[in-house]
């Protein structure tokens, strides 16, 4: 038992957050997020780096490594709040690798993995990266379907979340292929019994637990930036991180990032060691993060007082991507649905837990 | 990252499921709280004859010297097979270590044995009426009489004091030290004399496991302090501070089984479909479960970085919190059968109040994650 980073990861990890605060400040960030752009530089940086491949196998041009590095660098991202279609491509890229058929993953992972096609990911009402994606990944009811560029249109959707680009997608009935191909998917991709819908698809758990990494960076960077103001900020002759009420709010963000990182790191962990463990420990990580992402940002918000509720500071850019990224996981109750479900169906069964 | 046990682990727990097995500790007696007591004590007899009364302490004191994630095994495993908590788990958890820690030859030699095997309980002397969370602020007094030291004073939610031969008790022995937490003497008290006074709490459940005990007069040799005269405030936070993450385990365990039944009767009735009890039910799953995950990285962090990480400060504080949410659902959900006296549901709904008072209040946690963890300034 060992629930901790390997020291690799933690290398990466380091590395990661040295490269993004540097490169990805805090005034890049808003550059990009007022000019509805993304930050082109960093973003070939990042390609030149190999990080969209980190979880494709090197036979297909990427990194070799697994989820657990995938969430590693997602929290960083998400922690940089960094203007970039990474997590659409790396996790597209990830869930192929993961669960795709042999066909699927020759014709699309060489181009994710070098950064040179772009994929959307999440659903036809809420797509990130969906315009001018080669691929898409929608998490289409109880299964994740692969769409080719052709046979859907993607519209631009203007969100709160101007660090991101999203889409809503029009496709027919039926359009594109399963990813993984049904059975032909390997053992990651084998049916399983149909539970609440999209809970129990071994891509869709991948994903969701992609988003679920990120959503940790994000509230860490949220708290952090709280714990620095109000230790800064003064009022009645004191810092007012020094009255109760205020510390009473970041212990809490503190409990609800630290959920998150625990269930995030989980499903990480499991989505490559431990598949018999994923359709827990995907919609506990995306339960926790659903919540936790909202909840920090927002009490970040409030913990800065006016100024939080400024354009000018930067908290607001975190609570949107917090929003967003809460959204593409399909909000925390139908996690938590899914979960007393697979927890009925376990008493029912006269099972106990590990 | 790995979380599967290792091979030793593995062994580990193979070994005490193998145990638990061939040792059923049997049905708990019901409704009789000295037959309860007397039913763990027993427990604890055969938990020590089997070599399994203190995984976590060293062999040459008959433990077995277990690493923190054995230990949690164990209390994992305890609460799997319905077995209840040791009767002396303050001995094995506090005052055992302690000693071991601060006591002279003659101490260890004289205390260990009987705390492992059952044969002399322990209670903790710490909390007094106007000294709870603040500890330090505790006026109990000590004066030294010859080679004896004569105790006079209050204590208060002494657990099992009436079935203990032992108190861990800290009492003023100058009073004129400059600060609070100086001039406190740390002793080892026997409770069978005259100067003892033991008066049951009577609880919200209306059980007793807390009393109030009466010091008046109460003899303690020279040779029964602990850690030296003057040093009581280091020794008890040796007392405070000592390992107790396996004991989250073991709740977190209960917890699950108390979710798990609730799920079960929730589904009898048909309500599992309305999708409000769904959310809450599984709201619940959620938190159990990241009580687990966050006290395993807990104890990676220790075994990494020899001390708790950020993490390590929330479980209480999770747990508590959790246990209260589900006995309240429970009631929600069932209704009069759940408010009925004497039943388990009822029980666990007034018990449950306790959690977040305990063994260090919710509001005391979070200003100790505020301030030692989070570094923010001291509170105004």
């Amino acid at each position: 038992m060992h629930f901790d980073l390997t020291e690799d990861q933690k290398e990466i990890k380091r590395v990661a957050h040295e490269l993004l605060a540097a490169r990805s400040s805090w005034e890049r960030v808003r550059a990009a997020a007022e000019g509805a752009e993304y930050d082109q530089a960093l973003w070939d940086e990042l390609c030149s780096l190999g990080w969209p491949g980190i979880a494709v196998a090197e036979e297909h041009g990427g990194q070799g490594l697994g989820a657990v590095e995938l969430a590693v660098l997602l929290e960083e991202l998400g922690y940089a709040c960094a203007a970039s279609p990474f997590l659409s491509i790396a996790t597209a890229a990830a869930a192929i690798q993961a669960c795709g058929s042999d066909a699927q993953r020759a014709r699309w992972l060489p181009a994710l993995a070098s950064g040179e096609a772009t994929a959307g990911i999440g659903t036809r009402e809420l797509c990130a990266d969906g315009v001018g994606a080669a691929v898409l990944v929608l998490l289409d009811g109880d299964g994740v379907r692969l769409l080719d560029a052709a046979d859907a249109d993607a519209a631009p959707l203007e969100t709160i979340d101007p660090t991101r680009r999203y889409a809503t997608i029009a496709a027919e009935a039926g359009a594109g292929e399963p990813l993984g191909g049904g059975a032909a998917g390997g053992s990651a991709g084998r049916a399983r019994a149909a539970g609440p819908s999209g809970a129990t698809d071994p891509a869709a758990d991948r994903i969701r637990a992609a988003i679920a990494a990120e959503v940790v960076g994000v509230a860490q960077r949220a708290l952090e930036l709280t714990l620095a103001y109000v230790k800064e900020r003064r009022q009645f002759g004191v810092p007012v991180g020094a009255f109760q009420a205020v510390q009473n709010r970041c212990a809490q963000m503190l409990l609800d990032t630290e959920s998150a990182r625990s269930t995030a790191l989980y499903a990480a962990w499991a989505a490559d060691a431990a598949p018999e463990r994923v359709p827990e420990a995907a919609a506990l990580a995306a339960a926790a993060a659903a919540d936790a992402g909202r909840s920090v940002t927002a009490s970040a918000i409030q913990a800065h007082g006016g100024i939080g509720f400024t354009w000018e500071a930067d908290v607001h850019w975190l609570y949107k991507r917090a929003q967003l990224d809460a959204a593409l996981l399909g909000g925390a109750r139908r996690h938590r649905a899914a979960l007393t479900a697979l927890a009925a169906e376990r008493i029912a069964a006269g099972r106990t837990t590990h | 990252m790995d979380l599967t046990f290792n091979a030793d682990e593995t062994a580990f727990r193979d070994e005490l499921r193998a145990w638990l097995t061939a040792n059923e500790p049997g049905p708990a007696p019901h409704g009789d709280e000295d037959a309860h007591y007397a039913w763990r004590r027993d427990w604890q007899r055969r938990l020590a004859d089997g070599g399994w009364a203190a995984v976590h302490w060293p062999a040459e004191h008959g433990g077995r010297g277990a690493t923190l994630t054995q230990s949690a095994i164990f209390y994992e495993e305890l609460g799997n097979a319905r077995a209840p908590l040791p009767a002396n788990v303050l001995g094995l958890l506090l005052a055992g270590p302690t000693i071991m820690t601060w006591g002279t030859q003659e101490q260890k030699e004289r205390h260990l044995v009987p705390i492992l095997t059952a044969e002399e309980i322990w209670c903790q002397g710490f909390s007094e009426p106007d000294a709870g969370s603040d500890l330090a602020a505790l006026k109990t007094r000590a004066v030294k009489d010859g080679d004896e030291w004569v105790i006079t004073g209050q204590k208060v939610w002494t657990s099992a004091a009436q079935y203990s031969k032992w108190c861990m008790l800290v009492a003023r022995t100058d009073p004129d030290a400059p600060k609070k937490h100086q001039g406190l003497t740390y002793f080892l008290m026997d409770m069978e004399q005259d100067g003892v006074e033991i008066v049951p709490l009577k609880q919200i459940t209306g059980e007793s496991e807390f009393n109030e005990l009466f010091l008046d007069g109460a003899r303690v040799p020279d040779a029964n302090v602990l850690g030296g005269v003057g040093n009581g405030w280091k020794v008890a936070l040796t007392t405070l501070m000592n390992e107790r993450s396996g004991l989250a385990f073991f709740l977190q365990v209960r917890m699950r089984q108390l979710l798990d039944q609730l799920i079960a009767e929730t589904a009898e009735r048909g309500l599992l479909e309305d999708p409000v009890v769904a959310d809450k039910l599984g709201d619940l799953h959620l938190r159990t479960e990241v009580l687990r995950l966050t006290a395993y990285r807990g104890l990676t962090a220790i075994e990494t970085y020899g001390q708790p990480g950020p993490e390590g400060s929330l479980t209480k504080w999770m747990w508590s919190d959790t246990n209260q949410q589900l006995t309240q659902l429970a009631a929600d959900l069932l209704g009069p059968e759940a408010l009925t006296a004497g039943t388990p549901w009822a029980f666990e709904l007034l018990r449950a109040r306790g959690n977040s008072i305990e063994g260090g209040t919710t509001e005391v946690l979070k200003n100790i994650v505020a301030e030692r963890v989070l570094g923010l300034p001291r509170m105004r």
